[in-house]
């Protein structure tokens, strides 16, 4: 039964790459303003369940609603869905020829066709969102990781999604300029930003989360609030999997 | 399609011009085993010099290379077949297009090698020369094979180039394989000697492209 | 006479300069707009077969390789004598010129394609996928994404590749086409005298070693080292 109250509804979820089988029938539900985290070992699924979320992956078998439109169903406009839909990426992926703010608005005027001035004032709200005000003008390649990578959550937030995908976002950074990237994270869910997050910020997660999704082998094996998944795993998988990260 | 097969794949006049194509090709390989070698050669001596730690000797390399860089091979053939004889020199068409394919090709090879040796880094030179080597040693031993290596795909695509470039020996008569094929067309007054000339051509150069294709695309992931 | 005085009366003999001057001058005009014409289009045309073949239709893209390889393989003088000597016994007359243009499009259109297209793949997949994931279209991707990061990279193979290929515009001496070679040789035989031909090069000299220069300096601008 689809969840008409839930922001992204996905059922029976299934994803082959070739002949191994990543996706075994994943189910799973965010409610709006809900964060979500999924959790587990590498391979484990968790990014391309993520990326089936905007159809960056194509699945081969199941559902996935977002806000009660099926992404799956061909006559959904996937390019007006995905701008809905905010993703942010382990490496960024800014475009380099561009600078920070025509990064932010060409999605703003290409696909939502805002004009010049008001896509302009757009990025730099987004950009201030994000503690970037004043990089507006620079190129990605003069910004460090962090600022990159906030940049790069700016261009997503800008487009005002309904829900936003985090693929192991702090991944990539140097230790010192992962907090800088969390603390927007933390700040678009104090504003009600609806969030899913694959990551290993298990901190963060305990902190900040209100579900914790665990994944192994293509499956959801359990999930709960924090407290229980890292205080109490019901399941042996997830407690050698924690106990591997140290708690 | 009559009149296209008539004027283009004429069978029989094919058959007629095969052996002065045959011939043409002959000369067209001896040709490149002529001028390949001393391409890859006087490219490598061109590099090296133009690698000099010493300015005075550095700077007119670079202005030779930009100049046989600069003028079309075929000015360059015209000048050394019909020019040099006012100079009292009267080299053969063959003599000719070595010495045009030696200045024009060894610049072209020369850019390329010296690409090469710059891709390695001093990491290589310092660990050679610490282990006692000479600076022509490590050269030799050292970074001309890694350089090679890291630019194969551009000597590959410069020698396709050249052997292509054989063609132009056509306007100073020497009999390779186009000037054959021209001169069928002109006995015949019909074009297909060089639409069969254009396929020696293809069979020969068209493995190479592929190759290349393949090689360039693989570094450019 | 010395040899020096023979040399100058043979190879830059004033007389001659004055008399044949102009013709080269008009060569080299005749030899620019070639070069334009065909930087232009073979450009152009590269250009869009590369962006096409990124559509992956299996038939187009057969079709684009088939003909990148058959005019990388073949030389551009043998292609030009087809399509001159040719193209009139089916009915279809070209001046030396279109001919000359049309050849040298081609031919730069498929070395060009293979530098984009080389460029394309090598623009990382995220690309591709932050910009469809903001909900931009696939050609919009292609057009304000891949192709300007794309294009960049390629600027300092191309325009190498670009100069060896204008530089045949020297063919169009073979098919008549009044460009500096063709002037320089007919003044040669008209005068008896080497001047013109050294002329000739020259004027090539000053026309294509500001571009063998910029090529240079470009290589060193866009090495891609931008950290």
């Amino acid at each position: 039964m689809p969840d008409s109250a839930a922001m992204l509804d996905v059922a029976g979820l299934r994803k082959r790459f070739g002949t191994l089988e990543v996706l075994r029938g994943i189910d799973l539900t965010v409610r709006p303003q809900e964060l979500v985290f999924v959790i587990g070992p590498s391979g484990s699924g968790k990014s391309t369940l993520l990326r089936c979320c905007n159809r960056l992956e194509e699945p081969d078998e199941g559902s996935i609603r977002v806000d009660g439109v099926e992404l799956l169903d061909p006559r959904t406009d996937i390019n007006a869905m995905r701008r809905q839909i905010g993703m942010v990426f382990q490496s960024f992926n800014l475009y380099p020829h561009m600078t920070v703010l025509a990064n932010i608005t060409l999605a703003l005027r290409k696909s939502l066709g805002k004009s010049r001035a008001e896509a302009r004032d757009i990025g730099e709200a987004a950009l201030a969102r994000v503690g970037l005000a004043d990089k507006a003008g620079a190129y990605p390649a003069q910004l460090s990781g962090g600022q990159q990578q906030r940049a790069a959550i700016a261009r997503a937030v800008a487009l005002e999604p309904k829900i936003m995908l985090f693929d192991e976002p702090t991944s990539a950074l140097d230790p010192e300029l992962v907090g800088s990237v969390l603390a927007v994270m933390r700040e678009l869910r104090g504003a009600g930003m609806t969030m899913v997050v694959v990551s290993h910020e298990m901190r963060f997660a305990r902190e900040a989360a209100d579900r914790v999704v665990f994944m192994d082998a293509g499956a959801i094996v359990e999930e709960g609030p924090p407290e229980q998944i890292f205080g109490a795993p019901r399941h042996a998988r997830t407690r050698s999997f924690l106990a591997d990260f140290g708690g | 399609m009559d009149v296209f097969v008539s004027q283009f794949l004429n069978v029989e006049i094919i058959a007629q011009a095969w052996p002065l194509l045959l011939r043409g090709l002959g000369m067209t390989a001896l040709l490149c085993a002529a001028v390949i070698p001393l391409g890859l050669v006087g490219g490598l001596l061109v590099a090296l010099v133009c690698l000099s730690r010493h300015r005075a000797v550095r700077w007119p390399a670079f202005v030779l290379v930009d100049f046989f860089r600069a003028v079309p091979p075929l000015v360059l053939l015209i000048f050394i077949y019909a020019g040099l004889p006012f100079a009292g020199i009267r080299p053969s068409p063959f003599v000719a297009v070595c010495v045009a394919f030696l200045l024009n090709t060894g610049a072209y090879y020369g850019e390329i090698y010296r690409a090469g040796i710059e891709s390695i880094g001093k990491g290589q030179w310092e660990a050679a020369r610490s282990t006692g080597l000479t600076a022509g040693q490590t050269l030799t031993w050292v970074i001309i094979p890694q350089a090679v290596r890291n630019v194969l795909p551009d000597l590959v695509s410069n020698t396709v180039e050249v052997v292509k470039l054989t063609s132009i020996a056509s306007v100073v008569a020497l009999p390779e394989l186009l000037y054959s094929a021209d001169m069928a067309r002109s006995l015949t007054y019909n074009p297909s000697p060089i639409v069969a000339a254009a396929a020696i051509y293809l069979a020969l150069l068209w493995p190479c492209v592929r190759l290349l294709s393949r090689l360039e695309h693989r570094v450019g992931r | 006479m010395d040899s020096s005085t023979i040399f100058l009366d043979a190879f830059l003999n004033p007389a001659v300069i004055d008399r044949y001057l102009p013709d080269i001058l008009k060569g080299m005009v005749v030899t620019v707009e070639v070069a334009l014409a065909v930087v232009a289009t073979g450009i152009a045309l590269g250009l869009a077969l590369a962006a096409l073949r990124s559509f992956r239709v299996r038939a187009v893209n057969a079709a684009i390789v088939l003909f990148v390889d058959v005019f990388r393989a073949l030389p551009p003088l043998v292609v030009i004598l087809i399509v001159y000597f040719g193209l009139p016994s089916v009915g279809i007359t070209l001046s030396g010129f279109a001919v000359l243009w049309l050849v040298l499009s081609l031919v730069l259109a498929a070395f060009a394609e293979e530098i984009f297209w080389s460029g394309i793949l090598s623009i990382r997949k995220g690309q591709w996928e932050a910009a469809r994931s903001t909900g931009l279209t696939f050609v919009q991707t292609l057009v304000w994404v891949i192709l300007p990061q794309a294009v960049r990279m390629t600027v300092p193979p191309l325009t190498n590749r670009t100069i060896a290929i204008t530089k045949n515009s020297a063919l169009g001496a073979v098919i008549g086409v009044p460009e500096i070679l063709m002037q320089a040789q007919t003044a040669q035989s008209f005068s008896g005298n080497a001047t013109p031909l050294l002329l000739g090069a020259i004027a090539y000299i000053v026309l294509f070693v500001p571009v063998v220069a910029l090529g240079r300096w470009l290589e060193t601008r866009f090495a891609w080292g931008r950290s």
